[in-house]
């Protein structure tokens, strides 16, 4: 692969339907939490949201997807690590409020 | 490759991983910082979901208000790819007007945020040292809002640079890798403010 094939010049994503895309989660996001759901339910909505979110400006605005693996590789491994450290505190966490 | 090298200079075309060494090296320093943003909220939510008595965050922090500050930072992130999008054609003056409307979509969030601060520590009390709350509300939003200030004079920086002539249609990995940053400051936020102001 050559590298202007790696660089993400030869191909864009429609940036303005990511936009709308992402003020349209973020105003679920304002608007769910006044809406009377059971709480863990609520929860699991926010996070799964966020994450869409995130993934959304990670692939599209951060041109992910039009880069190598071993590089992709470079942005999961973080994302590892803060899972473990998760993992790694749960056994401190006494009280769980849900 | 050849053709490359010409247009990026000898300095900037260097692969690493099969990509230009200046995005592979800031995507090593987003993913270090990620780390830093990841452990802070990974103890944000040890602390909370620890704590019995934490307080609702809506009943404190102004929800519309920062609601309308994420809008702000999603908008210059588009204005971000849209600056991206104007020297890979070649328009020098599109690239300028957009990495100002991006720098400025970051110094209205900064002055929200002050806004905010003002308010709850003037009108409300707040202080860093009151409780769990606040100590992890004011880290992970004064971690966050360093990264905005750090980000708007990284693009004065690229924005100046365009008044030299630095960019081309074939030479804009400096406006590329500036946009990474700016748009990993953007997601952030979209994990801080879920995290932090609506969960």
């Amino acid at each position: 692969m050559s590298m202007e094939q790696t660089d993400a010049a030869h191909a864009e994503p429609d940036y303005m339907k990511i936009f709308w895309w992402l003020l349209a989660f973020t105003i679920f996001e304002v608007g769910i939490i006044y809406a009377h759901i059971p709480h863990l339910i609520l929860i699991v909505a926010l996070i799964l949201t966020a994450l869409i979110k995130a993934l959304l400006v990670a692939i599209n605005f951060m041109h992910l997807r039009f880069e190598r693996w071993t590089l992709i590789a470079v942005t999961i491994l973080p994302l590892l690590l803060i899972v473990d450290l998760l993992l790694g505190l749960m056994p401190d966490i006494g009280h769980v409020p849900f | 490759m050849d053709h490359v090298i010409a247009a990026h200079g000898p300095v900037e075309s260097t692969e690493v991983m099969g990509t230009v060494r200046g995005k592979v090296g800031m995507w090593l320093f987003l993913a270090s910082d990620a780390i830093t943003f990841g452990a802070l909220l990974a103890a944000y939510g040890a602390m909370r979901i620890g704590s019995p008595d934490w307080p609702v965050p809506g009943q404190i922090l102004d929800i519309p208000l920062t609601a309308f500050n994420t809008f702000v930072l999603i908008c210059s992130s588009l204005t971000m790819v849209k600056a991206l999008s104007a020297i890979r054609r070649g328009d020098l003056k599109g690239l300028q007007k957009f990495l100002l409307l991006t720098a400025l979509g970051g110094v209205m969030f900064l002055s929200i945020q002050a806004y905010e601060w003002t308010h709850l520590i003037g009108h409300d009390g707040l202080r860093l040292r009151n409780n769990l709350f606040c100590a992890t509300f004011f880290s992970l939003t004064g971690f966050h809002g360093a990264h905005v200030f750090s980000g708007v004079v990284y693009l004065l920086v690229i924005y100046f640079r365009s008044r030299k002539g630095d960019f081309t249609a074939s030479n804009y990995t400096r406006v590329e890798v500036a946009g990474l940053y700016w748009h990993f400051v953007d997601l952030v936020w979209i994990l801080v403010f879920t995290f932090v102001y609506l969960i």
